[in-house]
């Protein structure tokens, strides 16, 4: 393999798990403090969708970014008023809005199709990337895939070593508990399922801005739910996130270099990767149950209605 | 200012009414979108509405798509009743309609009473055994069913483009990804003459009564509801979780297969790159909208299917994204949601010195 | 203090009305400074909602709540803290997953840093006798030590009023007296507590006044060493109490034989099951004692087939039945009524007519696959009627029906369709004092016309009532089995520590000595 291939491929792998990272991260605050939201999918085409929008009609990647972010929120925020105030079913909800978000992006995104963008360019860390080999092998991604492991870093310090953190983990054990030493069961569930809605709508606006900087209908293609995914793989600790998402990466990028990697299987064999992995790898990490039991946010899916 | 207050008991009115409030406020919705989007607001209503059935095509069309729905709403609604939450039947309608159209391709040109029999058996069993996938990994490995039937969704999809690009491609069709027409035996006959509806319609309804039978008057179905009700009062009960989730995801996939197989060997008459515009995920809208119950995935399936409907004709005549209906539907489901609540809560008006419900 | 001082806490009128009931009408009482005060009245009259209201939990419709005083609106469990109230839960309020410290730290507004705080913990647990470590993680804790948690968590924050809502409920009877012990001590320096029971004996030795809820009313008050365990029976229920008899009999051959069953957990935080031994003889009742979490839940597990165990372990009637699922047992003629009642004793969602075809289905309600809706409802209203539970017919939602009422109902059709075995948990946990007077009553029935009954509770009183036998369940080992009158509630308190492995007893444990 030369090195430039193998640039190649780790670059590509990067940069297909960073949307990964980005929205299991969301998701794993979300579930962490017990709330189970199956509309990551929905979120990440808003995501692209906002953020592709707004970077074509202002020029600037930042404020698309933002933008994903919003949209997200947004819909994050649809998700609470539903499941958390007004008590609907927590997997029926996220279904609906996955279904609502694959709606209203192909709604919203029909005057941006066949529109490109120049993308997200790499950042190479100075020094560092000059190093031969290694240097652009590991310093030059874009600033979203560092990014996105200053994520899963900030959860894990948010969910183990702050209070807030201590807070949102015990609402996500027993919300009947927290409840009863006068934490804010629904308040902190709120921010939990915003802050998720965030990072989806940003891995989201990844997806249109840098992987394949352009808008396609329902272009995530299953990623919201990979993300699901690896929450479980990572058995809700954010640096087994990164594990997955990299695997994941990994095999994503079979499709695009496998011709030069000597694989001669028709595109859409190879394009079925990803998911059946997904199915492997739930499959490997669920066999004993236990492994789900002892890690699993014990309310999670479970509504909380403050009753006296 | 108002705050919610739990019904000392559910109340049976909001039940029904519930999903005559999100239809509403869907409509509702339409209007103002039309009006925001610019449009005539009540000549858009009246051409996703009510144009689409002013016509006896019109109707037969309208029928015509609810099919698909009726069946995979009426599988997916029996399998919602036990919590077993298949959200892959356009994964096993796809299935279906492979299974099925391969059939119909092998015995191409045969002209026998048996073929259109063992084309449907063939997308019936393509679907369960699609299904059976995430039954066989749920019950034996603890593997949500959610993720893993979503998953073979994109699998089987990608299979059915592999299979009209490759093998199956017809070789005289000019390199358009699809396979060649069926032939007549092949194909589903026809209700009445000049409308594409078939007798696939009216397989779904004494489906749909079956299920009716199996859901209310069955003691497996009595079994598959406890367990989705109170999982714990089925294992003291002694029924089995594994029986009832291979149940509710063969049921599932069975009548998702039997959708696919209807469009191929219907309205579609070949395989083509993708056999369904979603229906398999707007089963999912249709059986909570449907209350999971027959009759109510019947009326729910009508509603979505002219949902399909209204938004051809309106891109036709007024130039509106046909995702308008994608967006429709998403809104149904939550309004639908939303006035759910009202079934176990309701309004109490918070006097003064007075908070907190029970 | 001067007798001048006004109350720590004065309540005025409280009342608290939900959907369908009145929890609270019109409720007044007043604590004193350095006071036991107890609040005694039957399961549903109306003490734990009381209690939240004063705790910021649920807030009352009406009336007022003074605070040295001054009157004050407690809005939250923050408020509360704030004014000096502390409170231990009747089902504790901590999280498996969390530290000691990490527990208490989430309860306090501004916690110090964790090193701080467990030193604070190990200082305020070694002051009242009340080991904890604060290190250790709350899963890995008994449920006695749990509860010293509680209240150290409460005492950290220098309470003036300490509400105790049922605590004595998990505790061994050598562990009340160390409890006893710290609440005395608590309130000599100066801390009043309220404390909530209906355990008439227990504030007769621990309270210096009472107030008595009936049916959410006051419906008296009391000096409790002043009265007699009758008197203050009458107050709570308006009668005496009813008496339960169990009339000798000779039991007959064994219908339930247990043999070395050992069960691993399915709960990753629950007991393994060691090398049980047991046998029920027909015309018997034998008691299980114990708090629960000790394996109750496993053995109930492994005896209705729930959880499928070696064949020869147990055994229904001579057959060998350990590998069977619940359907073929109860078909061999073992019936089981489970501890929890909405959602596994019962659909609450679905009527008591369904209801009866849950358990049902084997005799004759189902023909052909389909079920015979005429004979369900025939035999849910047989049910009804035999077991009076009051509701409007075999069509009434099990969710809609009083704790009781729906017992009443669960053990009613379990005891009507019990042919050889019924194994029982917490017959009456809940429940109100005549419909747990009807429930032990038909247990009783049943033994004497023949079957063996197997009750788990935690109830020690209820169990010397109702026993032929009794035997302990601690740690997931089973103690030897004795005939009740050859017992004592000491001796068995002194087993439901673990103390039996080593004969004779003698208390091993730190749980024993320290409670």
């Amino acid at each position: 393999m030369s090195p430039e291939l193998l640039i190649a491929i780790v670059a590509s792998s990067a940069a297909a798990a960073t949307p990964l990272i980005l929205a299991a991260a969301g998701e794993l605050v979300a579930e962490r403090a017990g709330v189970l939201n199956l509309g990551q999918e929905g979120m990440m085409l808003a995501g692209a969708i906002a953020g592709f929008a707004a970077t074509v009609t202002s020029g600037s990647l930042a404020l698309g970014f933002v933008a994903g972010m919003a949209a997200g929120m947004a819909l994050a925020l649809l998700f609470g008023v539903l499941a958390l105030t007004l008590q609907t079913n927590q997997v029926a909800t996220g279904l609906a809005l996955t279904l609502f978000g694959v709606g209203l992006s192909a709604f919203l995104g029909r005057d941006y199709v066949g529109i490109s963008l120049s993308g997200l360019k790499p950042l190479a860390l100075p020094l560092l990337s000059d190093i031969p080999v290694l240097g652009p092998l590991l310093f030059n991604f874009d600033p979203l895939v560092y990014a996105s492991l200053a994520v899963l870093a900030a959860t894990h310090v948010l969910l183990f070593r702050t209070r807030a953190g201590l807070k949102l983990r015990a609402v996500g054990e027993s919300p009947h508990s927290a409840h009863a030493i006068g934490q804010p069961v629904i308040g902190i569930r709120y921010l939990a399922v915003l802050a998720g809605g965030a990072l989806s709508g940003l891995g989201g606006a990844y997806l249109s801005l840098a992987l394949t900087p352009m808008w396609v209908e329902g272009m995530s293609a299953g990623r919201g739910w990979i993300a699901l995914a690896l929450v479980v793989f990572a058995t809700w600790k954010p640096w087994r996130v990164l594990l997955g998402a990299y695997l994941f990466g990994g095999v994503t990028v079979l499709q695009f270099h496998g011709q030069a990697l000597g694989i001669e299987v028709p595109s859409e064999i190879l394009s079925m990767l990803p998911y059946l992995a997904t199915v492997l790898v739930l499959v490997l990490i669920c066999r004993n149950p236990r492994t789900i039991l002892l890690n699993q946010p014990m309310s999670l899916g479970q509504n909380f209605f403050p009753r006296g | 200012m108002v705050r919610l207050e739990p019904r000392p008991e559910p109340s049976r009115r909001m039940m029904f009414a519930s999903p005559l409030i999100a239809a509403a406020l869907m409509i509702v919705t339409g209007y103002v979108m039309f009006a925001l989007m610019g449009r005539e607001p009540w000549q858009a209503f009246h051409v996703f509405f009510v144009q689409p059935l002013s016509s006896a095509y019109g109707v037969g069309e309208w029928l015509l798509k609810a099919t698909p729905l009726m069946l995979c709403g009426v599988g997916l609604a029996l399998g919602f009743r036990a919590r077993a939450w298949n959200i892959g039947a356009e994964g096993q309608l796809t299935m279906g309609a492979i299974a099925g159209g391969g059939v119909a391709l092998y015995f191409h040109g045969v002209d026998a009473a048996w073929l259109l029999p063992l084309i449907l058996l063939a997308g019936v069993l393509g679907g369960m055994a699609w299904a059976a996938i995430p039954a066989f990994l749920r019950t034996r490995f603890h593997t949500s069913e959610i993720l893993v039937s979503l998953m073979l969704v994109y699998v089987a999809q990608l299979l059915l483009r592999y299979l009209v690009n490759g093998p199956w491609k017809d070789p005289a069709g000019f390199n358009f990804p699809q396979s060649v027409m069926f032939h007549d035996a092949a194909l589903l006959p026809l209700l009445v003459d000049g409308l594409r509806v078939n007798i696939a319609f009216v397989i779904a309804l004494a489906l749909l009564a079956a299920a009716w039978l199996f859901a209310y008057r069955s003691f497996a179905g009595f079994r598959m509801q406890v367990s989705g009700l109170a999982p714990a009062a089925a294992s003291y009960a002694g029924f089995s979780d594994k029986r009832n989730v291979w149940l509710a995801l063969l049921i599932g996939g069975a009548s998702a297969g039997l959708a696919g197989v209807g469009e191929v060997a219907g309205p579609l008459g070949q395989l083509q790159p993708s056999a369904s515009p979603g229906y398999g995920f707007a089963a999912i809208i249709v059986a909570f909208v449907g209350r999971l119950h027959p009759l109510g995935v019947l009326l729910a399936s009508l509603l979505m299917s002219l949902l399909y409907l209204g938004g051809e004709t309106a891109q036709l005549e007024l130039g509106l994204p046909s995702s308008v209906t994608g967006l429709f539907q998403g809104l149904l489901l939550f309004y639908l949601l939303a006035a759910d609540l009202f079934i176990h809560f309701r309004f109490k008006p918070r006097a003064a010195g007075s908070s907190e419900a029970t | 203090m001067t007798a001048a001082a006004p109350p720590r806490l004065e309540l005025l009128g409280i009342t608290k009305r939900y959907p369908a009931v009145v929890a609270n009408q019109d409720i007044s009482l007043a604590v004193r400074p350095g006071e036991i005060h107890a609040v005694l009245g039957e399961n549903g009259a109306g003490k734990s909602t009381l209690m939240k209201i004063i705790y910021g939990v649920v807030r009352p419709d009406a009336g007022e709540i003074l605070w040295e005083g001054r009157q004050v609106e407690i809005d939250s469990p923050a408020t509360a803290r704030r004014l000096g109230i502390g409170m231990v839960f009747q089902h504790f309020s901590l999280f498996e997953t969390l530290t000691v410290t990490e527990n208490v730290a989430l309860a306090l507004d501004a916690p110090p840093p964790p090193a701080e705080l467990a030193a604070r913990i190990a200082a305020v647990s070694a002051q009242y006798g009340l080991p904890v470590d604060p290190r250790r993680l709350v899963h890995s804790m008994s449920v006695g030590e749990r509860q010293r948690v509680e209240i150290v968590r409460c005492l950290l924050q220098r309470p003036r009023l300490l509400i105790m809502d049922e605590p004595t409920s998990v505790l061994t009877p050598q562990a009340v007296r160390t409890l006893f012990q710290t609440l005395r001590r608590l309130a000599h320096e100066g801390c009043s507590i309220l404390y909530i029971s209906h355990k008439l004996d227990e504030i007769r030795e621990l309270c210096d006044s009472a107030t008595v809820l009936r049916a959410g009313r006051v419906s008296g008050r009391a000096v409790p060493r002043r009265e007699s365990r009758e008197s203050l029976a009458r107050l709570m229920i308006g009668h005496e109490l009813p008496v339960t008899r169990l009339p000798p009999r000779t039991p007959g051959a064994p219908l339930l034989e247990v043999r070395g069953l050992s069960l691993k957990s399915a709960d990753p935080f629950g007991t393994a099951l060691r090398d049980i031994s047991l046998e029920v003889r027909a015309g018997e009742i034998v008691g299980i004692a114990g708090v629960s979490g000790n394996g109750q839940k496993e053995l109930l597990a492994a005896l209705s087939g729930e959880r499928p165990v070696a064949a020869d372990a147990v055994r229904i009637g001579g057959t060998p039945a350990g590998r069977l699922g619940p359907t073929a047992r109860r078909k061999l003629g073992l019936r089981y009524v489970p501890e929890e009642r909405l959602g596994r004793g019962a659909v609450p969602e679905l009527s008591l007519g369904l209801n009866t075809l849950l358990t049902g289905s084997a005799h004759g309600l189902v023909r052909h696959g389909l079920i015979d809706r005429a004979r369900v409802r025939e035999l849910a209203r047989r049910v009804i009627e035999r077991f009076q539970v009051k509701c409007d017919g075999d069509r009434t939602l099990a969710g809609n029906l009083s704790g009781g009422n729906l017992q009443k109902f669960i053990v009613g059709r379990e005891a009507l369709l019990a042919s050889q075995v019924l194994l029982v948990a917490q017959p009456t946990w809940g429940v109100d004092v005549g419909a747990a007077a009807l429930i032990r009553d038909a247990l009783i029935e049943l033994r004497n016309r023949g079957a063996a009954v197997l009750v788990v509770s935690e109830e020690l009183e209820e169990l010397f009532m109702i026993s032929d036998r009794l035997a302990v369940l601690a740690e997931g080992r089973l103690s030897p089995t004795v005939p009740t009158a050859a017992t004592s509630v000491e001796q068995i308190g002194l087993w439901m520590s673990g103390a039996f492995a080593a004969e004779p007893a003698v208390p091993a444990r730190a749980e024993a000595v320290h409670g």
